[in-house]
């Protein structure tokens, strides 16, 4: 065999914990494949997690994970079969392979499967230890300094709780067209949530960080103290907030994790699965234009130890960089396997699922705009009468109407290219195949976020990054109360 | 079939709470979530996708005393072999001597649950329901919402499911007990289309057992009626007006505000709702109610997530603050009683929740609250997660209606809605008559006198 094998030490650990050597996932798949589909899969999970987390100053309670699954696919034309079970035997895959299959009604007999290794040699998040085999005296100790160290940056923080996510996901696939492959996926999270009051009013401050890194980085003063004096920031700005106006504005986004206008705007709406049935607002429109010159928008699963990147997808397909929008033009869909080959396209890496008792689906890895040319404090002073919106919650989109939304949690007003009064949380709402049409200005300064993003979808959550330079875009609709 | 596979789920839950003791634990409970589902996704006639899964999972809390209160930790499993199961209770422990000593943690108290009660949670004979059955009902409620206009030219399909699944939960007080029920649903989300312009919504319907489900040609039409009427949506100009919410999307309302009165909320002071217990906080239209042994509720359960019985609890009484959600822990740190609202899922600690939640409903009907409204939205759909519980501020994006001289004048779409949600409650000025039940979080229609829609 002449290609490398990756994570050969994850294919021994299923081999060993659960007997799937060659011949048992091989029976597996043979089980599956007693009737006509066009493709049969295997995916098991073993994950790990744990937390702990700290309010009124100390660590109350820890928590510890484990999940463990098999889940087997047949696919045959647009259907899929699916069967999943906790226990995770060479029968128990059988039995499921037994049930996915039963969506082809027709029988066939051909050839046993042979399983060939086929899994790219990288690694993008290599880690000396699992983040879980960290010793959680460690993590306590951490968020105790955490905690200490708000408090004594202002006086106004009245509450600090603080939280460390850690994650171990292996994961092995074998399918009908001979992919065996199996990875392992570190996962690290720390959040800070701040309280601050003044009088009568209080304030949240949120901040968070992490990625496919080992936990230790995120023990470094140097890393969280900067991350904890953004969340007691945010917070006692927001006591001096004011209300945000209402209506249609010029609208300056911050560079990172305002980001998330792209996943909502054009990220769902560009997933194979909505194209391929024709419901998304952006159905047909390849080769069209849907943003402004010099908007281009990719989606890279292969960015070392970023939180929405992969090694392989959950479908064994390694990840890629795929163009959605070059230069203003719409060029790229996200495909996931059964997609693909429906549409007749090649499968791009985003076949993604949340775990082994869920299908796999079109998702997002880290989505991000190119840098433009422009200089971030010019864009600011282009703009007579606006807002600059530099932190943001959550999301949300509705495929089929294009209209989306997102909610600013640090935001101030802009007169006459100067920066005001910060403004109180207010969601913006837009159309997605027309907002980026209306970019004015690009800045130079692309930033990835933190690390902290989820994306839901159909119930499954997944982790992802988003990323973007400066951005001005005239026209959006603002959410506030005052008229 | 393996020894993990085949175990007895009350043998699991005692050799966890035993294996937890042995390994130095003061106290422990755990919990046992055990489920079989189906389900199946079809678009027009074709199947989408169909599903089978059977999951288990363990949950073990375990508590450790001393001189200044317990320290504790939770873990969860879905490998029950007797060793896996060994192997976490053991964790558990060591894993809360980490911990830090807090004086509210401890099981509760007060006397746990007596005999589960039936509260109709599921019907023995929906157990032999085949996926060929409900694939059918999903294929009706296709071809219904398709049949109901030729604009319907599309959908994301209809999905059906059903879930069996069983409690089983035990604590070292000595409390071990179980329940069975069973969740049926359909939901159907059609898409319509009129000059190139694509519009989706959905109606579901849903219930412990399969035969109180809605004729599935009714859940069909229903979905596409909602998508037909928001066809041809404008944005409306910037103003504020008075807000009809219909019992879709009302219900987040009332969702808010159980997130506002969860005791969590309340000890750590992030709900706007801190310290107003027994307080004017809302219009006297409003009473909100949450009560766990509804016959057939969809959030009814025997026993909460620590063994407490459930029972009927008055959040709001025309108006006025008259109870949190409080599970033991939240309870202690108000120095009040457990309201029997402690939710528990395998993997997290006990936290405090509604169980069937709703506002009481008005006299007047939907079409009257719109003819009693000069000018002003009827909000359908809302997106987006804008509201700051700390504060009550709130601004969603909303879809809906437009209201002009009491008569609905088409539909609006990408605006928002702003207010604070304290101003909110109190400016209910109108409660339809209109419940019906679409989760455990329910809501007649209701009117607000004034909120800001930005448009255009």
């Amino acid at each position: 065999m002449s290609e490398l094998e990756a994570r050969p030490d994850a294919l021994r650990f299923f081999r060993e914990r659960f007997g799937l050597d060659d011949r048992g996932l091989a029976s597996g798949l043979d089980a599956a494949l007693e009737r006509s589909v066009d493709h049969a899969e295997i995916f098991v999970e073993v994950t790990t997690q744990d937390s702990v987390a700290l309010e009124e100053g100390i660590v109350k309670s820890g928590d510890r994970h484990l999940e463990q699954g098999v889940g087997v696919r047949a696919l045959a034309g647009e259907k899929q079969g699916y069967a999943h079970s906790d226990d995770v035997t060479v029968e128990s895959v059988r039995l499921a392979a037994a049930t996915a299959r039963a969506i082809s009604e027709q029988s066939r007999t051909g050839s046993p499967v042979s399983v060939y290794r086929r899994a790219p040699a990288r690694d993008l998040y290599p880690v000396p230890h699992p983040p879980t085999d960290v010793p959680v005296g460690r993590k306590v100790a951490l968020l105790g300094e955490i905690d200490v160290y708000a408090r004594g940056l202002d006086p106004r923080v009245k509450q600090v709780m603080a939280g460390v996510v850690s994650q171990h996901r292996q994961l092995l696939i074998a399918a009908s067209d001979g992919t065996l492959c199996a990875d392992v996926q570190p996962l690290v999270r720390l959040n800070v949530q701040v309280v601050a009051a003044d009088g009568a009013r209080r304030e949240i401050g949120y901040q968070g960080m992490g990625g496919r890194y080992p936990l230790e980085r995120l023990l470094d003063p140097a890393v969280w103290r900067p991350l904890v004096a953004e969340a007691v920031r945010i917070a006692t700005l927001n006591l001096q907030a004011e209300p945000c106006p209402a209506g249609t504005l010029d609208v300056v986004l911050g560079p990172g994790w305002p980001g998330v206008l792209l996943h909502e705007a054009v990220g769902h709406g560009l997933e194979g699965d909505f194209n391929r049935k024709q419901t998304s607002a952006f159905s047909g429109r390849l080769g069209q234009r849907v943003a402004a010159e010099g908007v281009t928008v990719v989606d890279d699963g292969t960015l070392p130890g970023r939180r929405g990147s992969l090694n392989v997808d959950d479908e064994g397909t390694p990840t890629g960089r795929t163009l959605l929008i070059e230069n203003g033009v719409l060029c790229g869909y996200l495909q996931d396997r059964l997609n693909a080959r429906l549409m007749g396209m090649q499968p791009t890496g985003n076949g993604r699922r949340e775990s082994y008792a869920h299908l796999p689906m079109p998702r997002m890895t880290n989505t991000f705009m190119l840098a433009g040319h422009d200089d971030p404090s010019e864009i600011l002073r282009s703009v007579a009468r606006g807002i600059y919106a530099v932190s943001f919650g959550g999301g949300q989109v509705d495929i089929t109407s294009g209209k989306f939304v997102f909610s600013a949690n640090e935001a101030y007003r802009i007169e006459d290219g100067r920066l005001g009064a910060p403004l109180k949380g207010a969601t913006l709402i837009g159309n997605g195949p027309d907002v980026l049409t209306r970019v004015r200005r690009i800045g130079n300064d692309l930033a990835l976020d933190q690390g902290v993003g989820t994306c839901g979808k159909e119930g499954q959550s997944v982790p992802v990054g988003v990323g973007l330079p400066t951005l001005r875009i005239d026209g959006l609709t603002v959410g506030g109360t005052q008229g | 079939m393996s020894p993990a596979a085949a175990r007895e789920p009350r043998g699991v839950v005692e050799q966890a709470l035993a294996a937890a003791v042995r390994a130095g634990a003061d106290a422990a409970d755990a919990v046992l979530l055990h489920s079989d589902s189906i389900e199946s996704r079809v678009r027009g006639s074709e199947i989408d996708f169909v599903k089978q899964a059977r999951e288990r999972t363990l949950g073990i809390r375990a508590l450790v005393r001393g001189p200044r209160g317990a320290r504790s930790a939770v873990t969860s499993t879905s490998d029950l072999s007797e060793e896996a199961v060994a192997r976490m209770a053991f964790e558990t422990v060591e894993l809360a001597r980490a911990t830090a000593e807090d004086p509210a943690a401890g099981l509760p108290e007060d006397e746990p649950a007596g005999e589960p009660p039936d509260l109709a949670l599921f019907d023995p004979a929906d157990r032999g329901v085949r996926i060929e059955a409900r694939i059918e009902q999903a294929r009706a409620a296709e071809a219904s919402a398709r049949a109901a206009d030729p604009r319907i030219v599309n959908s994301e399909g209809t999905q059906v499911t059903s879930a069996f699944s069983e409690v089983v939960y035990g604590n070292t007080r000595g409390f071990l007990e179980s329940y069975e029920s069973a969740l049926h649903s359909m939901v159907s989300e059609p898409i319509a289309r009129e000059n190139g312009s694509l519009q989706r919504d959905h109606w579901l319907s849903i219930s412990h057992r399969l035969r109180d489900l809605e004729d599935p040609a009714s859940v069909g039409r229903r979905a596409a009626e909602r998508a037909l009427r928001r066809l041809g949506g404008r944005r409306v100009s910037t103003c504020e007006v008075p807000v009809i919410f219909d019992p879709v999307t009302a219900p987040s309302l009332i969702g808010q505000l159980a997130g506002c009165v969860n005791g969590y909320a309340v000890y750590r002071e992030t709900s706007f709702l801190a310290n107003k217990l027994g307080e004017t906080v809302a219009s006297p239209l409003l009473t909100v109610i949450d009560d766990g042994l509804r016959e057939g509720g969809l959030g009814s359960r025997p026993f909460d997530g620590e063994g407490q019985p459930t029972r009927r609890n008055l959040v709001l009484e025309r108006g006025r603050l008259t109870s949190y959600l409080l599970d033991a822990y939240s309870a202690r740190k108000l120095g009040l009683r457990s309201t029997g609202s402690a939710v528990r899922g395998a993997g997290s600690a006990p936290s405090a929740g509604p169980s069937n939640l709703w506002l009481e409903p008005g006299q007047d009907s939907l079409e009257q609250l719109i003819a009693s409204t000069p000018r002003g939205l009827l909000v359908t759909e809302l997106i987006g997660m804008g509201f700051n519980p700390v504060t009550g501020d709130y601004s969603r994006g909303a879809a809906g209606l437009w209201i002009e001289g009491g008569e609905l004048a088409g539909p609006v779409e990408e605006i928002t809605i702003a207010g604070n949600f304290g101003d909110m409650l109190r400016e209910v000025d109108a409660v339809g008559c209109d419940l019906v039940w679409l989760g455990r979080v329910a809501s007649p229609s209701l009117r607000i006198a004034r909120m800001t829609v930005a448009g255009a």
